[in-house]
């Protein structure tokens, strides 16, 4: 039986070595990204890959968290009169936190775990050492486009699907609870600002950039074959879901305090 | 310039608790092609990952062309890996290219060379080790693993290098393309003049394509001499492997 104490020392000494490999493995895919030589057919392919093929999965999520959320909304707030507010209250949830953790989230099981699991096996598989013997970085011909990509597309995809989750909401709101279409169109456009929507696409850069970068880790220290990588994809997805999380609780903190 | 293009002195190498190498001395001739023998976790793979610079050793030091490499990084590094060619165990093709961007990774991305001057460059090398033009642009999943090997083999001498590293090159083979590949790897190490360095534990290549063998065992070099004295090197060790007995002074690995 071990001393509880030393269990603790253990485990927060894990905690910060793995931290601190993590920044370093960051610091160099940043430094690799904003250097050359850069690889743009790489880039662009992974950009559809992270991008494009996330259409649906995005789209579906979005819609569904915008229906409901008016659904609640008006339920709430029938409580009290305030049903007229579900096209704001809609608009400023979607665009400020919503649009953007759902999808943020879902690329992380999506892209981040699809990364972790790309790159474990190259790594099982001498495909990484490969890379390296043939004089081309991991760094740059790897991580650096996916973390661009990664980058690049959020945002997009964040925007899109602010743009389907409120007409989520309309579709409910207007086929389901009664409203006007064109009033529900007004008020959300007359509520909305640009400092809702920029909150979210910040948000949305900083997320694109955990995605690829706990994809890219975590496959790159995958190890043991076919578990080693399984186990890769797990933990990137799970790392870049709660630190996703935990940056946009900061992040939202930050955007009030500035007023933003 | 000196005769020896590669050097290992010292080497040592630990993986926690483990000591995989433990004083590896070694060194390769222009010109030359070494094999090294040794049973499985004897450190060959671990000797040449540090020889190539993916792994650093803890003490000791690599000597490539006369240069230290031993912690070389950036633009040394990349020289020297150059000048390098690398076929790995498993082929280590990478499966989103299809085989001609395979064999021209280098050129395509390392020396810049246009895509239509790689792709001929590349169907050129895939002739030298028999694959027709057809085969360039499959992807590797769709070749056999014979097949997988002559491509891995032609990525690695695209270049025209002054060393290439073969780690068990026969691995997984039957027995005839794995004698193919031994006359491929010396007509290909003898075409260019190219140092060889070969790890393997299957004697019949060893035998094909050796000039020396030396075997590692327990992380050290116990014996090196010319490939037709290996079955009479007098090293208890060495008799035992290559006659493949199990009983002797190595313990079978079970």
């Amino acid at each position: 039986m071990q001393n509880p104490i030393q269990l603790i020392g253990r485990a927060t000494l894990g905690l910060f070595g793995e931290v601190g490999r993590l920044a370093v493995f960051a610091g160099r895919v940043k430094i690799a990204a904003v250097t050359p030589r850069w690889y743009g057919g790489e880039i662009l392919r992974q950009m559809v890959r992270i991008g494009f093929y996330s259409l649906p999965v995005v789209g579906l999520a979005a819609v569904f968290i915008g229906a409901a959320l008016a659904l609640n909304i008006y339920e709430g707030g029938s409580r009290y009169g305030a049903e007229q507010f579900v096209p704001s209250i809609v608009v400023l949830g979607i665009t400020r936190e919503l649009g953007v953790v759902i999808t943020g989230l879902m690329l992380a099981g999506r892209v981040s775990a699809g990364i972790a699991a790309e790159i474990g096996a190259m790594r099982v598989t001498e495909q990484i050492d490969a890379l390296e013997t043939l004089s081309a970085s991991r760094y740059r011909y790897l991580y650096a486009p996916r973390f661009i990509a990664a980058l690049i597309t959020l945002p997009m995809l964040v925007a899109l699907a602010d743009v389907i989750g409120v007409m989520g909401g309309w579709l409910v709101s207007v086929f389901g609870l009664g409203f006007d279409s064109t009033v529900y169109l007004r008020n959300t456009l007359d509520f909305v600002t640009t400092n809702d929507i920029l909150a979210g696409l910040i948000k949305a850069v900083v997320f694109g950039g955990v995605i690829a970068i706990m994809g890219c880790y975590q496959g790159d220290r995958s190890q043991a074959g076919a578990t080693g990588v399984g186990r890769a994809a797990t933990l990137s997805m799970v790392g870049a879901a709660v630190l996703i999380l935990a940056f946009n609780y900061v992040m939202s903190t930050l955007f009030v305090e500035i007023g933003l | 310039m000196t005769d020896t293009l590669l050097k290992l002195e010292g080497v040592e190498k630990s993986f926690g608790k483990n000591q995989v190498l433990r004083g590896v001395d070694i060194d390769v001739a222009r010109g030359q092609s070494l094999v090294i023998i040794g049973g499985s976790g004897s450190g060959k793979s671990v000797m040449l990952k540090n020889a190539l610079g993916l792994m650093t050793p803890d003490k000791g030091r690599i000597f490539f062309d006369g240069e230290d490499v031993t912690k070389a990084t950036g633009k040394t590094r990349e020289k020297m890996r150059a000048r390098i060619g690398m076929l790995f165990q498993s082929g280590a093709l990478f499966d989103s290219l299809t085989v001609w961007e395979n064999v021209a990774f280098r050129l395509l991305n390392s020396e810049g060379t246009r895509r239509k001057d790689a792709k001929e460059r590349a169907i050129e090398t895939l002739k030298k080790v028999r694959l027709g033009a057809d085969v360039g642009g499959l992807y590797p999943a769709e070749i056999s693993g014979g097949m997988q090997k002559r491509v891995s083999l032609a990525r690695s001498i695209i270049s025209e290098p002054d060393l290439i590293f073969f780690d068990e090159p026969t691995t997984g083979l039957d027995p005839i393309t794995a004698d193919a590949i031994n006359d491929l790897i010396r007509e290909m190490v003898g075409g260019l003049g190219a140092a060889a360095v070969t790890i393997t534990h299957d004697m019949a290549s060893a035998r094909k394509i050796a000039d020396e063998i030396a075997m590692l065992f327990e992380g050290q070099i116990i014996w090196r001499g010319p490939a037709k004295d290996v079955y009479a090197s007098g090293n208890a060790y060495v008799d035992q492997f290559v006659n493949g007995r199990a009983d002797g002074p190595i313990q079978p690995a079970i």
